[in-house]
């Protein structure tokens, strides 16, 4: 009997809960040791158009859901990602990375989501106020997500800092158009499998893979897109900046060495991706001594 | 009544016209040109139960202000409302070259008598309307009785005297097949339409391209034989510049530029002018648009 050829997948990219490729019909080659591994969907700018189009439909939704379902969804991808354990490690390791170390960074990333998710309903309870004022109003402020992030993921660390930098842009509700890791792309797209089996509604996330150089200018320049992650210390995010300023986009700067490090956990990274909205809310008497809070 | 004898529709090869007129590439200025035509060739409509005077106000307002921080933007070609608010409408653009369109004729089913449709068109007329939207009998249509549909639209354009101009709204979602458009085409033109229009917006299909394309043969075929001009309002569904463009590389392909001019064909939809101002803006500017920066209304 003639030997089984295995079916190889072909790494497509993630847009609106589909799995198109790019419009653009162009791919480049992926090499470990210069030993071709895969060919990966090089965006082109109208990918990202369309990727911004399906996450800023997606917002309405998102955002409307109740903080405990969402943080029900983020948990729920990190038990499909537990399924897929050994995809992700395989990837990794077919990717160049070792495979202890690889095995440490899927499990690390796992629970990077976990961390995330629970932080859905804590949000506004750490981060939300009452204040003091001096007339007869109660007056309090609540965090709300921006909009549409731009995520610009980390290129050395194509799971765990992917998932490290996603999850706070969606735990409160922000979709994120995602620019994957150059040389590591293929973790990315068996996470798009993920989120796309996990209740995150098609749209939230949406991630192209290629080069990020090449679409970054379109992202940064793209009216509606609220903010921009940029995880790594890149020579272009001077002009990244500066495409920013014509819809005020905000520019959030990253520049983490090790994403297994714990100070990745700081919730303070959840609110980067936030505006704060204070209500006046008159009322005649607030607290008991009456001199409001 | 069999007066009527039109083609036979080639659904096939319209499928696959359309199929090639989809795929025509246009970019840089004769995009830029086709946008800000296809926005000089909108009606902007509201037809909605729940519209009021402040709404078409609203409207007016923009039909006459798309973008003001954008200088030299055609304007719309018409605004469509129902009939009682076409003196709203008349009056909020007095002063502007835009027209002012009402829908008649026991809109959108078109199910009344005769007389209410005539008094419907009049109210509309009288109150100063450029041009009617009427709808034809469908249910007669289906019935087979075809001179119904056929004086109904000639006593509607009587009503409309000769300088408000008549357009003839089809309701293709509603006809069943292909035959069935090219038929109601024919007899709404032979009725004497100045224009001939899809849909009413409130059934689904509305506007396709090989529907417009069947409606636009036959006003290709009208004006072999006749010399008359006859235009074309594709309405409902058409939401973004694409498509928009898509159907007038069709009407410059079937029926030649003479058509490609506000006066021959319009389009008839609320939420396209705004597409069509963010990809101008986005051609213009280099830098891809918000719906945040464009006035709803």
């Amino acid at each position: 009997m003639a030997e089984r050829i295995n079916v190889l997948k072909t790494y497509k990219i993630f847009i609106g809960g589909k799995f198109p490729r790019t419009e653009s019909g162009r791919f480049y080659q992926l090499n470990n040791r210069s030993k071709a591994i895969a060919n990966v969907c090089l965006s082109s700018r109208k990918d990202l158009r369309n990727a911004v189009v399906a996450a800023r439909g997606a917002f309405e939704k998102w955002s409307g859901s109740t903080a405990h379902n969402r943080s029900q969804i983020l948990y729920r991808m990190a038990e499909m990602m537990e399924g897929r354990k050994d995809q992700f490690i395989s990837e990794l390791v077919l990717q160049g990375v070792d495979r202890k170390e690889a095995k440490v960074e899927v499990d690390l990333s796992i629970d990077r989501v976990i961390y995330f998710a629970g932080w859905a309903d804590k949000i506004n309870q750490v981060f939300g106020s009452v204040n003091p004022v001096a007339t007869s109003h109660f007056n309090f402020s609540l965090m709300e997500p921006m909009g549409v992030v731009g995520l610009v993921a980390p290129e050395k660390s194509g799971l765990l800092g992917l998932v490290s930098s996603l999850c706070p842009i969606l735990v409160s509700g922000n979709c994120a158009v995602v620019l994957a890791s150059e040389k590591l792309p293929l973790c990315s797209i068996t996470l798009a499998e993920v989120l796309a089996t996990s209740d995150v509604p098609g749209g939230v996330v949406n991630i192209l893979t290629g080069k990020k150089e090449e679409i970054m200018v379109h992202l940064a320049k793209h009216m509606d897109v609220n903010a921009i992650y940029l995880t790594d210390n890149l020579e272009h995010k001077k002009s990244v900046q500066e495409e920013a300023i014509q819809n005020l986009k905000r520019v959030v700067l990253g520049n983490q060495i090790s994403w297994g490090d714990r100070t990745v956990e700081n919730p303070y990274i959840i609110t980067d991706f936030m505006e704060t909205k204070t209500t006046w809310h008159p009322v005649e008497v607030i607290s008991g001594t009456g001199s409001g809070y | 009544m069999g007066a009527f004898i039109s083609p036979k529709v080639d659904k096939v090869g319209i499928e696959d016209r359309v199929n090639r007129i989809t795929k025509r590439s246009i970019k840089k200025e004769a995009k830029l040109e086709g946008l800000k035509m296809a926005l000089n060739m909108v009606d902007l409509t509201t037809l909605e139960g729940m519209d009021t005077v402040n709404k078409v106000t609203q409207m007016c307002y923009k039909a006459q202000h798309l973008h003001d921080e954008f200088p030299g933007l055609p304007t719309v070609a018409a605004v469509c409302v129902y009939p009682n608010f076409v003196k709203i409408a008349v009056n909020a653009l007095k002063d502007s070259p835009i027209k002012v369109a009402s829908v008649a004729t026991a809109f959108p089913s078109g199910h009344s008598s005769l007389d209410v449709k005539i008094t419907d068109t009049k109210m509309a007329v009288d109150a100063g309307a450029h041009e009617v939207d009427m709808v034809i009998s469908r249910g007669k249509f289906h019935m087979g009785d075809f001179g119904f549909v056929y004086d109904e639209i000639a006593a509607i354009k009587q009503a409309c005297g000769t300088s408000v101009r008549l357009k003839v709204i089809l309701e293709t979602g509603e006809l069943g097949n292909l035959d069935n458009v090219r038929l109601a085409s024919d007899i709404a033109i032979a009725a004497g339409a100045d224009f001939i229009k899809t849909s009413t917006g409130k059934i689904k299909p509305a506007a396709t391209l090989p529907v417009t394309l069947v409606m636009l043969e036959a006003i290709k075929d009208h004006y072999y034989k006749t010399g008359i001009m006859v235009g074309m309002k594709p309405a409902g569904g058409i939401s973004n510049s694409k498509l928009a463009l898509q159907y007038l590389v069709m009407v410059k392909e079937t029926l030649g530029v003479k058509w490609l001019d506000n006066h021959w064909f319009r389009f008839g939809a609320s939420s396209l002018a705004n597409d069509l101002l963010m990809q101008i803006l986005k051609q213009s500017t280099g830098a891809y648009q918000s719906a945040n920066y464009f006035s709803k209304d």
